[in-house]
């Protein structure tokens, strides 16, 4: 326990309401597409619509005649351009694709840009768009990873020879001589579909001309990363960083698809400089399916060893990760971010984790809420199940065997991770008191003895993850190009309001609100009096932005520094004014007084005019009052939670119904409880969706068949059970609030859950997997393939 | 996506709608709700350069007892086919079926008429009106016709209406003394059926007396399960011989693959489904 902080108004732990809901639930406020600027040219892409071929001949002169277009360009108007690029080069021998920004000679997968055009109203540029006269001669598409790999296979990328582009290694102990002492060695493949990330807010690109600075280019963009997305323009450009200004202003959900760099970004800001005038685009949803990054794809072959009495021996996994037609920011890092991550909870003498990355012609992937973590427990949570069912033994006892008990923390896993806490057992007591457990387990007896066509499986993920990817230092061990660390300045000012400046880029998470309760329990001002300012490199200048359940992980360990800046710089002011030592102040709730006379005080707010009128301030004290702090934690966060959930399976239609679903997480001290709720409901809804309902599909061609919601499903409320949530309290040691990061935790930890649950109720028909999304299809496939029968 | 550039007509009376489309010849639409055509417009499936928008037609939006039947306008939305007490009480198969379909938002606008006009294989309502041997009322320049269930069902998205035509109004026979149920087997709360089953049947003396039985996405057109019908009818009400008479639900249609379902797997959903649609049906 560390939680140290002497809370000054005990807004930390407060369920309050966001500040930030009123004007982003009635939509009155800037998402890109509402920023209306005088003299606006608007953007259409025109893409491929064929997986892979060579480019021909693009002819625009129709185009270019058409009513109201100002300019239609080809790769050949911006011929080394990069469009995108990959700051996570994982291996000494990594294949590095050149993204363009416009293609120049091929295109690799259906959507890849072959021309922009540029018109004064967007139905225009559309129309002109069909102009574009594409000649495209197709080539072969590699669409399986397992062909990919093949000889002979047609290559992505003609001058690597080859459709590999890295494989990189960890062995952890030996497990060898681990499953040597094996008694039983349970073998799986467990295939993490490709997703489509969809955020309610698609992308949208403005670039400008700043009005009144000469040389500035202003770029607002639905993005969740505006600071690193600055610095990387500027490298992919040439543009000097200082001319350019990147502003993410509300921003309508991320969850990865927005931390990347995206050639609409790139061309935005070149086409504002080269036209002199501000350009608009907003992505449809259509292109969005096609032209975002997309997430997980792995095929994953994982074995288990352990002993007959259930001792968990050692994991080896090799994965096949699908980089798709070019890498972007981490694509190749992605599923790296999950090696750690094989082992879970369980304690186990070796680890060997193996990844080859592979190239194909289809949109590429990258980081996608979880980011590699989820792939890592959904693999481990599957076979430990597994190995439960081989060994004849009830699953959560297997886990119980397994797991690192809660005296036993700090513990350094196998794979070098240090866990600080964790009570797994509290968690796991909770969350099987809420869910009925037993009774659950005696009314699947039954059903299974009666022979009911609705049976019944018991789905459980005891889960842990890593976020919060820092430090610094480690990240550049793992050969990751940026930092860890997070900025934030807070200025008192001279009427007392505070400016609460972060490098955090909230897309939906909340922080206005929970940045200012932290603040506010630091520096004793209220919440309401606290402003949050982020996600403009104007006014927010430092940052490493969101991702990664980084924010109050990272960040609010910047938050709490900067404030006990404030908090000193503000005593010494008080002290000088009051004609006492710093010695002598007490500061409570805001009030800086002298010790044992309370009536000799300094509000905040005259502190900080009198630091802003500097008229009498103490010699070696600057004026005006701010505190700032860039800081780089210790170690990454480590939340973690037991999930179960409660299948029902038709056994004649393959119809899945998830009837109950407890989830209790532990992410250490929750600043704001109503938030971590609200991460934990989406979390879920994203999980659960890849269990059962979503799943790109593509032909042999490398056509995207899943490319609009129709095909591709998202689920809704309606499909959704009243999820029943609880939290165990196990501060972090690492973090300075005790707070672990829960971003990520429910889409994380869900997915098993319910694999395992329909696996749970159809175990007695012999099936012991189901392909996700576990389709009705998908499910009556497999009680099929169980009986023998024809599918 | 955006769609390219149209005329729009609001049309005030049927007249006026088939005029319209008249003078701008075959490129010309009809909107409804909009539902179906605008995502189509939108993706530039289609461009056609004038939409006659009969959403504001009076006799479109009415619907009117006629002792046997109901006649029910093209225009009525699917939220007021869901809610209307004369087709809860006389044809609840329909408003049943019409509030599986989509989610509200759509059923506000979709309308009865566009959804059979437009004549999706996954439609649903498409299918009661087969099931229950609706007659169309369709208008174009030479004056009104009507056309039955069975003729008006022609193809994928094609029906027997033409491209000078507008359909007026749908008429659907009232099954007194009748139990039915719509079975629609779908993945998510508001998507299309994968397969559906409209099913109504009489029970007399625990004898099944009459059946009709029509599948959604068995086939381009919804699918009148006749060999189904007949092994019902005569036998009695029960799960054994409605389970039985289910088995030939599948014969004869010629289902698609899709990204939800193969053709194999809607084949035995229909089976399956049908089973449990006339047991609902029938109170079992
Ligand atoms: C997300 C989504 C989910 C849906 N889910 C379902 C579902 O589960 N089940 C289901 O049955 N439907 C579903 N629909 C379709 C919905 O019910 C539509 O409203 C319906 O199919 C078309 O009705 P509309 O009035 O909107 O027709 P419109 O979109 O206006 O028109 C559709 C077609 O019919 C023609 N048309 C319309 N009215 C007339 C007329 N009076 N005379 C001649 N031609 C006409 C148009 O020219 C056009 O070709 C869904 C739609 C969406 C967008």
């Amino acid at each position: 326990m560390t939680a140290t902080i002497e809370p000054q108004t005990g807004a930390i732990g407060r369920p309050i309401k966001r500040k930030e809901d009123a004007r982003l639930l009635t939509g009155k406020t800037n998402w890109v597409d509402n920023i209306q600027l005088p003299g606006t040219l608007y953007v259409h892409y025109v893409r491929s619509s064929v997986a892979h071929a060579r480019i021909v001949r693009v002819d625009t002169t129709a185009a270019k005649a058409a009513d109201g277009v100002v300019a239609v360009y080809t790769g050949a108007d911006f011929p080394e351009q990069a469009g995108s690029t990959c700051v996570w080069p994982v291996t000494d021998d990594i294949k590095m694709s050149h993204y363009p920004a416009i293609c120049t000679d091929k295109v690799l997968y259906a959507g890849d840009v072959v021309a922009v055009v540029v018109a004064t109203d967007k139905y225009l540029a559309a129309d002109a768009g069909d102009l574009v006269d594409v000649d495209l001669e197709p080539l072969p598409a590699v669409v399986d990873m397992e062909e990919a790999l093949k000889d002979g296979a047609p290559l992505v990328h003609e001058g690597f020879g080859t459709n590999h582009c890295y494989t990189a290694t960890m062995p952890c102990g030996d497990y060898a001589a681990a499953k040597a002492k094996a008694d039983v060695v349970v073998k799986r493949r467990f295939i993490n579909q490709r997703l489509i990330p969809n955020t309610m807010e698609p992308r949208a690109v403005v670039a400008a001309p700043s009005v009144g600075m000469a040389d500035e280019i202003a770029v607002w963009t639905s993005t969740q990363i505006p600071h690193v997305l600055r610095v990387v323009l500027a490298l992919l450009t040439g543009v000097p960083e200082n001319n350019i200004r990147v502003i993410a202003p509300d921003v309508g959900g991320g969850f990865g698809v927005k931390l990347q760099i995206y050639r609409e970004e790139v061309l935005g800001l070149l086409l504002a400089k080269k036209l002199g005038r501000p350009v608009k685009w907003v992505e449809t949803r259509s292109e969005h399916m096609v032209a975002s990054h997309h997430g997980r794809d792995q095929i994953q072959d994982i074995e288990i060893a352990a002993t007959s009495d259930g001792t968990i021996l050692g994991v080896d996994v090799k994965l096949l990760a699908d980089m798709g037609a070019y890498l972007q920011i981490i694509t190749p890092g992605t599923p790296l971010l999950g090696m750690f991550m094989y082992s879970g909870i369980y304690k186990m003498e070796a680890l060997n984790f193996e990844c080859t990355g592979v190239y194909t012609n289809k949109t590429p992937t990258d980081a996608y809420r979880g980011a590699g973590r989820p792939e890592a427990t959904f693999a481990i949570e599957r076979i430990v199940d597994e190995l439960a069912a081989e060994l004849g033994m009830e699953p959560m006892e297997l886990r119980k065997k397994n797991w690192i008990k809660h005296e036993e923390f700090p513990y350094t896993q196998i794979a070098g991770l240090t866990y600080d806490t964790g009570n797994y057992e509290a968690a796991t007591a909770r969350a099987m008191e809420l869910f009925g457990y037993d009774e659950l387990r005696a009314e699947q007896k039954a059903r299974r003895e009666s022979g009911d066509k609705v049976q019944l499986g018991l789905g459980i993920s005891t889960f842990t993850e890593m976020c919060g990817l820092a430090p610094s230092r480690t990240l550049g061990a793992l050969k990751y190009a940026a930092g860890g660390w997070e900025h934030c300045t807070i200025r008192a000012l001279p009427t007392g309001k505070i400016e609460l400046i972060t490098g955090t880029s909230p897309h939906g998470q909340g922080h206005e609100t929970a940045w200012s309760q932290i603040a506010s329990d630091i520096i004793g001002v209220p919440v309401e009096d606290i402003e949050v300012v982020h996600g403009d490199t104007g006014r927010a200048p430092l940052g490493m932005d969101t991702y990664g359940s980084r924010s109050l992980a990272v960040g609010g360990q910047a938050i709490k520094v900067a404030g006990e800046r404030l908090v000193e710089k503000a005593k010494l002011i008080a002290a000088h004014q009051l004609e006492v030592s710093p010695d002598d102040i007490e500061f409570k709730e805001g009030v800086y007084s002298v010790k044992g006379d309370p009536e000799k005080h300094k509000t905040l707010g005259e502190i900080s005019w009198a630091a802003f009128a500097a008229h009498n301030v103490p010699d070696g004290v600057e004026p005006t009052l701010s505190g700032e702090a860039t800081v780089d934690p210790q170690d990454f966060s480590y939340p973690h939670g037991t999930h179960l959930a409660a299948m029902e399976v038709d056994t004649e239609t393959g119809k899945v119904t998830l009837r109950k679903y407890v989830a209790v997480d532990d992410c250490g001290v929750q600043v704001n409880p109503l938030i971590v709720e609200g991460q934990v409901h989406g979390g879920l809804a994203q999980g659960i969706a890849q269990a059962l309902y979503e799943g790109a599909l593509y032909d042999a061609d490398g056509n995207l068949l899943t490319g609009s919601m129709g095909d591709y499903l998202l689920p809704s409320a309606a499909d959704l059970p009243s999820f029943i949530t609880d939290r165990t309290v196990t501060p972090s040691t690492t973090h300075p609030l005790g707070t672990k990061g829960i971003g990520e935790a429910g889409a994380i930890a869900s997915t098993p859950a319910i694999i395992n649950g329909i696996v749970d109720a159809l175990r007695p028909l012999g099936v012991n997997d189901v392909f996700m999304p576990a389709s009705p299809q998908n499910v009556w496939r497999a009680i099929q393939a169980a009986q023998g029968g024809a599918a | 996506m955006i769609p390219s550039t149209f005329d729009y007509v609001k049309a005030g009376s049927v007249d006026e709608a088939v005029a319209a489309l008249a003078e701008a010849g075959d490129d010309a639409k009809v909107l409804g709700g909009g539902q179906s055509l605008l995502p189509v417009l939108r993706l530039r499936l289609n461009a056609p350069t004038v939409i006659v928008d009969v959403s504001g037609v009076d006799e479109m939006r009415t619907v009117a007892d006629e002792g046997g039947s109901l006649l029910i306008g093209a225009a009525v939305t699917t939220y007021e086919v869901m809610h209307h007490d004369a087709i809860k009480a006389s044809v609840p198969l329909l408003a049943q079926a019409a509030g599986l379909v989509a989610d509200p938002a759509i059923r506000h606008r979709g309308t009865f008429g566009g959804s059979c006009a437009h004549a999706d294989p996954a439609g649903d309502l498409p299918t009661v009106a087969r099931a229950l041997d609706a007659e169309f009322v369709i208008a174009g320049p030479g004056g009104r016709r009507t056309v039955g269930a069975s003729g008006f069902f022609v193809d994928y998205f094609t029906t027997a209406v033409q491209p000078d035509e507008v359909l007026v109004a749908v008429r659907v026979p009232k099954l007194d003394g009748w139990g039915a149920h719509y079975e629609k087997f779908h993945r998510t709360a508001q998507a299309w059926a994968i397969v559906g089953v409209a099913a109504a049947v009489k029970v007399e003396g625990g004898t099944i007396t009459g059946a009709r039985v029509a599948l959604t996405n068995m086939g381009p057109s919804p699918v009148r399960a006749s060999s189904v019908e007949s092994a019902l009818v005569g036998g009695p009400a029960t799960q054994e011989a409605i389970s039985a008479a289910a088995q030939s639900a599948a014969d004869g249609t010629s289902p698609t693959s899709d990204t939800h379902a193969q053709a194999d797997f809607r084949e035995h959903l229909a089976r399956v489904l049908t089973a449990r649609a006339v047991a609902k049906a029938a109170g079992i």
